[in-house]
C-alpha cells in the first residue's frame, strides 16, 4: 500500500495566490522521499494540507489508504511531522512535551512516559528532560521536535527542513538518525534546502516549483539527467593560464586551481592523462557544486528563463 | 550528539503489533492530557494566576467593604460587605476563567505549539472542553481563595448549595469558552486585552457586584437587565445569601443559553479553522 497518495491537489489562499496548481504525487511505503523546491514553491503548503494545518481548495489526499476527507483522524494518527518552524511550548518541561504529545494520540500515560524516555535517550536529550525547551540550543530543539514526532510511533514521518540552522556535526548525526528511522520501517518525506542531504538520504524525489511538480523520479534517474558536471582541480604548481585539454572546457580559478567541465560522454581518465602529459600533477579534486543542486538550478532556473522569453 | 547513532534502528522499531486506539480512547486520554497540561500551567505560574486576584479582592474588601461599606450600612437586608462578597467572588471567577483560556490558547497560537493538538486525531470538542476545564479550575481556585479572604471581613453562608455550585461552575465554563473565542480571533497581544478591558470589566462592574439594581431608576434598571453578567452575579448571590434582583429561572436560562451558544460557536470556529488554519 502507498504511504501517501495526492491527486489533483490545489490550494488557493484567500489573497488569491495559487500555491498548489493540481499536483499529483505518490510515495511508496518504506520510501525515503525528497520533496524539493525553491522558497514559495508550495512544499510547506502541501505538507500543511497533509497534516491538516492548511485547508485544501480541491483534490484528494490519502495516507495509507485513509482519505483525509472521510477518515481524517485515522489518517492523522499515522502521521508524525517535524515542521519547518520551531513550534515547541517554550515553557514546558521537555519530558512533558513528549508525554503530552503522546496523550493527544491516545497513548496511555504509563506507555507515554516509557516512550518519552526511549526517544529522549535515542536523541541524546535525556540529560535535558527536566529542562524547558527555551533553554535548549537550536539543534536540541530540532531533535526534541523529531522525538515529539516519533512519540506516537507514526508510519509516515514528514520532516520539513529538519536540519535548517543546525551545524554540520549535528546535521550529519541527524542524517544517521533519519536513516535509522527509515530502516525501522517508517516512510519518510523530507524537504530540505541542503540538496546534498536529499541526494545522500533519499531514494525518490519530486521537485516542485510554482505549485507544480516539475520532476518526479528515482534519485538515480534524476541525477543521471545531469549532462555535465564541473570539477575543481588543485594542481601541484603555479599556473597563469588554464591548460588546454582537448574536448574539455577549462577555466582558471586562481594560481593553483582550474575548473573542468566533463560531459556524460567523456571520462576523467582522459583528462588526467592529458594533464599528466603536460607535466601537471593533480593534488586534490572536488565537484564544483552538488550534482543535485546543479540539476535543481537548471530545472528551476531554466523553467523561469523559458517563462521570461 | 557526540555518541554514535548507528545502532538505533532496532530501538526505534515499534515494539509489538501496532495498536490503533479507538476514537473514544484517543479523545478521553487526549482530554485528560490537555486538562493536566492546563492545570499544571495554572499551578506552575501561581504567582501570576492565583495570587494577584486574591490581592486585588483583598483591597476591594478593605476599601469598599470595611471603609466605605461601614458608612453605607445595609443593602438588600445584609451588611454591605456581605452583599458585595458573592459579587466579588463571581467577578474574580469570571475574569480568571476568561483570562486563563485566552492567554493559554493565544500563547499556543503565537508560539505555534497549538499545532501539537491540531495535527493530532483529537476532536474539536475535546480541545474546547480541555481548555475550558483548565479555565474552570483556575476560576474556582481563585474563587475559593477570594471566599477565604472574604471570610476575614464578613460572615459568609450558603443558602442554596446547588444554586451556588452550579452557577459558579457554569459561569466559569461560559467565560472560559468566551476566552477561547477571543484567543481564536486575536492576532496580537492587544487583541486579548481589548475584550477584558472594554467589555468584560464594564459589564462586570455594572453587573450588580457593588449595588442592587433597585437603586437604579426604572430606565437604568431595564438597561441593567440587558447585561447577562447581572443574572450571573445575582444567581450566585441568591445561592449564597438567598436574595436576588432577578428571577433564578431566567438567570439559569441566560447562563445555560450563553454557554451553549458560545460552545457551539467555538466548535464552529475550530471546524472552519478560522484563525487557526490557513
Amino acid at each position: 500500500m502507498d504511504a501517501l497518495v495526492i491527486e489533483k491537489l490545489r490550494k488557493v489562499y484567500p489573497n488569491g495566490v495559487e500555491a498548489l496548481k493540481g499536483i499529483d504525487l505518490t510515495v511508496a511505503e518504506g520510501d525515503f522521499f525528497a520533496l524539493l523546491g525553491p522558497n514559495g514553491a508550495g512544499k510547506t503548503t502541501a505538507i500543511g494540507i497533509i497534516t491538516s494545518l492548511v485547508t485544501k481548495t480541491s483534490g484528494r489526499v490519502s495516507v495509507f489508504g485513509r482519505d483525509l476527507d472521510r477518515e481524517r483522524d485515522a489518517a492523522k494518527a499515522l502521521i508524525g511531522v517535524v515542521p519547518q518552524e520551531v513550534n515547541l511550548n517554550m515553557f514546558e518541561r521537555n519530558f512533558n512535551t513528549l508525554v503530552n504529545q503522546a496523550g493527544y494520540y491516545g497513548v496511555p500515560p504509563r506507555i507515554a512516559a516509557e516512550r518519552a524516555g526511549k526517544y529522549l535517550k535515542a536523541l541524546h536529550l535525556w540529560d535535558r528532560r527536566d529542562d524547558i525547551a527555551r533553554n535548549l540550543s537550536g539543534g536540541m530543539k530540532r531533535r526534541l521536535m523529531i522525538a515529539r514526532a516519533l512519540i506516537h510511533e507514526p508510519k509516515l514521518l514528514i520532516l520539513d527542513e529538519p536540519t535548517a540552522g543546525v551545524d554540520i556535526e549535528i546535521r550529519r548525526s541527524m542524517w544517521d538518525l533519519m536513516r535509522d528511522i527509515n530502516a525501522s520501517g517508517v516512510t519518510i518525506i523530507l524537504t530540505t534546502h541542503y540538496l546534498e542531504e536529499a541526494e545522500s538520504l533519499c531514494r525518490n524525489i519530486a521537485i516542485i516549483d510554482e505549485g507544480r511538480i516539475i520532476e518526479n523520479d528515482t534519485m538515480t534517474n534524476v541525477i543521471n539527467k545531469l549532462q555535465r558536471e564541473a570539477f575543481v582541480l588543485t594542481l601541484d604548481r603555479q599556473i597563469h593560464e588554464a591548460p588546454r585539454l582537448d574536448g574539455y572546457t577549462v577555466r582558471l580559478r586562481n594560481d593553483y586551481e582550474i575548473e573542468v567541465e566533463v560531459t556524460r560522454e567523456q571520462n576523467l581518465n582522459k583528462m588526467f592523462a592529458e594533464l599528466t602529459a603536460q607535466n601537471f600533477n593533480v593534488v586534490t579534486m572536488r565537484t564544483k557544486t552538488n550534482r543535485l543542486e546543479e540539476l535543481f538550478m537548471r530545472l528551476v532556473e531554466g523553467k523561469h528563463a523559458g517563462a521570461r522569453t | 550528539m557526540s555518541e554514535p547513532q548507528r545502532t538505533l534502528a532496532a530501538e526505534l522499531v515499534p515494539t509489538g503489533p501496532r495498536e490503533e486506539p479507538s476514537a473514544l480512547t484517543i479523545n478521553l486520554i487526549g482530554l485528560a492530557t490537555i486538562v493536566r497540561k492546563e492545570v499544571r500551567r495554572v499551578l506552575r505560574i501561581w504567582i501570576q494566576t492565583i495570587v494577584p486576584p486574591a490581592i486585588t479582592m483583598t483591597l476591594y474588601f478593605i476599601i469598599f467593604g470595611s471603609l466605605i461599606g461601614r458608612r453605607i450600612g445595609e443593602m438588600d437586608g445584609v451588611p454591605y460587605t456581605t452583599f458585595i462578597a458573592p459579587g466579588l467572588i463571581m467577578m474574580s471567577v469570571i475574569t480568571n476563567s476568561f483570562g486563563n483560556v485566552v492567554s493559554s490558547f493565544f500563547s499556543g497560537k503565537l508560539q505555534l505549539h497549538l499545532e501539537e493538538m491540531l495535527v493530532a486525531p483529537l476532536s474539536h470538542v475535546t480541545i474546547v472542553i480541555g481548555y475550558v476545564v483548565g479555565g474552570v479550575v483556575r476560576g474556582l481556585l481563585v474563587g475559593a481563595l477570594v471566599t477565604v479572604v472574604a471570610m476575614f471581613f464578613t460572615d459568609l453562608y450558603v443558602e442554596h448549595l446547588f444554586v451556588t455550585i452550579t452557577t459558579v461552575v457554569l459561569v466559569a465554563a461560559t467565560f472560559s469558552i468566551a476566552g477561547l473565542i477571543n484567543a481564536i480571533f486575536a492576532k496580537t497581544f492587544d487583541d486579548i486585552s481589548i475584550i477584558p478591558t472594554f467589555v468584560l470589566t464594564p459589564l462586570t462592574y455594572l453587573g450588580g457586584v457593588f449595588f442592587s439594581t433597585s437603586l437604579l431608576s426604572p430606565f437604568w434598571q431595564s438597561v441593567a437587565h440587558a447585561n447577562p453578567i447581572l443574572y450571573m452575579v445575582n444567581a450566585f448571590r441568591y445561592g449564597m445569601l438567598g436574595s436576588s434582583d432577578v428571577s433564578i429561572g431566567t438567570a439559569y436560562l441566560i447562563i445555560v443559553g450563553s454557554l451553549v451558544a458560545l460552545f457551539s460557536f467555538a466548535i464552529y470556529l475550530l471546524h472552519k479553522g478560522i484563525g487557526l488554519r490557513h
